[in-house]
């Protein structure tokens, strides 16, 4: 059954302010610490969340306050599932220029990506581009 | 001296050590202030050397990497020095990821970025 598969589910719709996606990622860490995953586990979705949510809020939204974000997340003992939306015109990823390239290392931007790729084990943007859903699997115990 | 929030600043010899105050460099209005009272002790205190201890840091997103990023400009153009010093594993495994490592020189501790000068 769905409910055995995924203990604690949400669908979240918040304004475009900061302060809001922080409460939003505060609850998903409480629910990963209750299913005992690992700090270092803990830390990378906390990173990989932190950086979709201000992109989705600044970059998508441009903290614009008639737009939202509409968040779905599902977390298990072993996974995590987010989808993350913003109402803004989205974008390429592919057009975000390789921040580790040399000509682009003291661009002080554009890493955001990067780190969410780095710390999920999948991450896919819609074909819009507004739209971004990231999974993580827990580390072998 | 300016007064500082978000740093505490101190001197050793010609060396100013900096301390980061909050433990997660998180939220924007934080990192905007971060970034100008760093800044300001390069542009306006004119201290050319400078470390930067991240001991109490555990958590680094990557707006204040481009404030790290745009520091290092502003020493490196006055013919400054930065160090970075005391970073926990999770957060070096952030600067390592984005190559960042290869801009930033990284010691261990606060006494080698000293002796490094």
């Amino acid at each position: 059954m769905a409910t055995e598969l995924w203990p604690w589910k949400a669908d979240l719709v918040i304004p475009s302010e900061t302060g809001a996606g922080k409460r939003v990622l505060d609850d998903v860490l409480e629910q990963l610490a209750a299913h005992d995953w690992s700090e270092h586990d803990v830390h990378s979705v906390h990173l990989a969340l932190e950086e979709a949510l201000v992109n989705a809020i600044r970059h998508g939204n441009r903290s614009d306050p008639d737009k939202r974000v509409f968040i779905s997340c599902k977390i298990s003992p072993e996974r995590l599932w987010i989808q993350i939306r913003d109402e803004g015109a989205g974008f390429k990823p592919e057009d975000v220029p390789d921040p580790t390239d040399e000509e682009h290392i003291e661009i002080p931007s554009g890493r955001g990506i990067m780190l969410m790729r780095a710390f999920m084990s999948r991450v896919e943007y819609n074909d819009v581009g507004n739209c971004v859903e990231m999974e993580k699997q827990r580390l072998a115990r | 001296m300016a007064a500082h929030r978000r740093l505490e600043v101190s001197e050793v010899g010609d060396v100013t050590v900096v301390r980061f105050v909050d433990r997660k460099i998180l939220d924007e209005a934080s990192i905007q202030e971060l970034g100008t009272e760093l800044f300001q002790l390069v542009e306006q205190e004119n201290r050319g050397k400078l470390v930067l201890n991240f001991s109490k840091v555990d958590f680094l997103s990557s707006a204040a990497l481009g404030k790290l990023i745009t520091l290092d400009k502003k020493v490196k153009a006055r013919s400054g020095k930065l160090k970075l010093s005391n970073i926990r594993p999770e957060i070096y495994e952030v600067f390592a990821i984005t190559k960042l490592n290869k801009l930033f020189d990284i010691k261990d501790d606060e006494a080698d970025a000293l002796a490094a000068f």
